[in-house]
């Protein structure tokens, strides 16, 4: 079988304008799915960038909640009824909102603000520069270095800002997972602070981070903060939540798909096309092939090896190109979202064996239907 | 008397059904011989192609029966077909149907690669036999670059790289000039045919009778005559 399949190997490389375009269809559809999705991917890791930063097991919220972003404040004696819950190890508040900032040149600026427990200062991102105990010296904060971090002006610490009429001062440099998703720089400071400086509403927790005293302990406590009438998710749960709001309640979603899917079509036009003419080109001598011999089995062998050959090169060609250009555009664009995941690659693999398929299909069909007497009755 | 290569007995083909049936190949029975070649020579729509075609094993009759060389070919599986046709028979079609993107070598080699042989004995051989046609030093080149005759020598050296003794020509001087024909035939006639090797040539071209051991006549897909060739007046 192998000098068959070097035969099908030889054929199709050998017809050089037919195997470009079957690979140039491929290598294109591919990067488009993968550029596709991966922004998308990029998206929902964005969109719950302050779930993954601060890293609580267990998240508290009203139900209505839909995203981090969105939140709905939580009266203070929640944190008190979710600590006496048997299964919890302890449970802090967490401030999540957002203010006007007002930097050296005058220039204003909106940024995420996070407020983390003054006692734990628990969710904390991991410093670059300064310590973290300056956090609760006056008029702290820390900056995050991430994509946004320039609209800051690029600030170091003892850089002095406004907000909300009160002076701020950067005592840190910090690094997160993630950046968010809203092109906006992100501050964290204490919980107490982030009350002080920004105005609230009457409720002034915007999430009970709950650390469980084991995994077995999870479910018991989401079952009693659920019968307290609000809503307890762990960190995937919430992470999903977030995904789908995105996906199924926005034109994100969508939108994304049906790029994806337009892609998906080019390529299979394109190689579809392609293959099938040249597999239209070669029907004679296929047909000639089976007159000499060889078992119908063996001559779609030829064809499926050759589609599956073109197409697991224009994948590797289509996953290199685009990985190439997220890597470039994220050197040039902070603010690229774009990530390639393996769910990605996945998802794109499957297309690509769809198109595979389908475009040798109708060459088997071609193929299994030419008579040898075709070939000498001309 | 020479062992028969192949024997046809009542061979019916026909195609349609009910009013629209048309017989293609009418109670055809003959023998073919070692060592001989043998013409099926009739007009246009006479039934030689079909009739080439089902004793070769590559149109099923709808009645009679083909032995080659005692083996009931119909009576066999479609992979056990296609393997018998693979080593017992070569085939030269008429528009020859070589693989342009493949080199001549390549070509030739091709019923070698289909028995499993390796890349490179295969490839020798195919050198082999396209030095048995003369055209050895055109072997890494691709067939379009050939004349018409040449593509017929190579289209030849395929057919018989696989060592077939029973050869089946389909219209092998249609695409080429009198003389050129001519010279083919002449070569099959002195350099292919052996004590061991059946040749059957489907053709109307007159101009070749004479290499002919013997000649069937078709007409309306019936036999109607076989007459002695005159090999020696080449």
């Amino acid at each position: 079988m192998r000098g068959l399949l070097r035969l099908a190997f030889k054929l199709l490389v050998n017809d050089r304008a037919k195997y470009a375009a079957l690979l140039v269809g491929i290598t294109f559809a591919v990067f488009l799915m993968i550029e596709m999705t991966s922004l998308f991917a990029g998206i929902l890791t964005r969109s719950s960038a302050t779930v993954i930063n601060i890293g609580a097991s267990i998240w508290v919220m009203d139900p209505a909640v839909q995203t981090v972003a969105n939140t709905i404040p939580l009266p203070d004696y929640v944190l008190d009824e979710v600590r006496s819950i048997p299964g919890v190890k302890y449970a802090v508040p967490l401030y999540s909102g957002s203010a006007l900032l007002k930097l050296r040149d005058g220039a204003y600026q909106a940024a995420n603000i996070i407020g983390l427990d003054d006692t734990s200062l628990f969710g904390r991102p991991r410093l670059l520069q300064g310590a973290i105990n300056d956090i609760f010296a006056e008029n702290a904060f820390i900056a995050v270095r991430d994509s946004e971090f320039y609209k800051l002006e690029n600030p170091t610490i003892g850089t002095e800002f406004e907000v909300n009429d009160h002076r701020g001062v950067i005592v840190g440099i910090a690094r997160v997972a993630s950046s968010g998703l809203f092109g906006v720089p992100t501050l964290y400071t204490t919980y107490n602070r982030a009350l002080q400086y920004i105005p609230s509403t009457r409720f002034t927790i915007s999430y009970l981070l709950v650390e469980p005293k084991s995994a077995g302990d999870v479910a018991g406590i989401q079952r009693q903060i659920a019968a307290s009438g609000y809503l307890a998710l762990t960190k995937e749960q919430f992470v999903q939540k977030i995904s789908s709001f995105y996906k199924y309640q926005t034109g994100v979603g969508t939108n994304m798909l049906i790029m994806t899917v337009i892609s998906f079509i080019v390529g299979l036009s394109i190689s579809g096309q392609t293959f099938y003419t040249f597999v239209l080109e070669n029907l004679e001598k296929f047909g000639a092939l089976k007159a000499i011999g060889a078992k119908g089995h063996e001559v779609v062998a030829m064809i499926l090896f050759q589609a599956g050959f073109v197409s697991l090169l224009g994948y590797c060609m289509g996953v290199g190109l685009c990985a190439a250009l997220i890597w470039l555009a994220r050197a040039h664009l902070p603010d690229y979202a774009a990530i390639v995941t393996f769910p990605n690659l996945a998802l794109a693999f499957g297309m690509v064996v769809v198109i595979a398929a389908l475009s040798s299909y109708f060459g088997v069909r071609k193929v299994l239907k030419i008579e040898p007497f075709d070939i000498f009755r001309g | 008397m020479p062992a028969t290569a192949i024997q046809a007995s009542g061979l019916q083909k026909w195609f349609g059904d009910g009013d629209t049936r048309t017989y293609a190949v009418r109670d055809v029975s003959l023998e073919a011989y070692f060592g001989e070649i043998l013409y099926v020579v009739g007009p246009s729509g006479s039934g030689k192609t079909t009739m080439l075609s089902v004793i070769s094993g590559i149109l099923r009759p709808d009645a009679g029966a083909v032995k080659i060389e005692g083996t009931d070919i119909w009576g066999l599986g479609n992979d056990a077909l296609a393997d018998f046709r693979l080593h017992k028979i070569g085939f030269v079609f008429q528009d020859f149907h070589l693989f342009p993107r493949l080199t001549t070598a390549e070509n030739v080699a091709i019923p070698l690669i289909l028995q499993r042989r390796a890349w490179d004995d295969a490839l020798k051989e195919a050198i082999a036999d396209l030095d048995v046609v003369g055209l050895k030093s055109r072997a890494e080149l691709p067939p379009v670059k050939l004349s018409g005759g040449e593509q017929q020598r190579v289209a030849i050296a395929r057919a018989i790289v696989s060592r077939p003794e029973i050869l089946i020509f389909d219209e092998p001087t249609a695409s080429l000039d009198g003389e050129t024909g001519r010279n083919i035939i002449r070569f099959v006639r002195e350099r292919i045919l052996t004590d061991r090797r059946c040749i059957v040539i489907v053709t109307h071209d007159a101009r070749i009778y004479e290499f002919a051991d013997r000649i069937v006549r078709m007409e309306d897909g019936r036999l109607t005559g076989i007459e002695r060739g005159t090999p020696n007046a080449q």
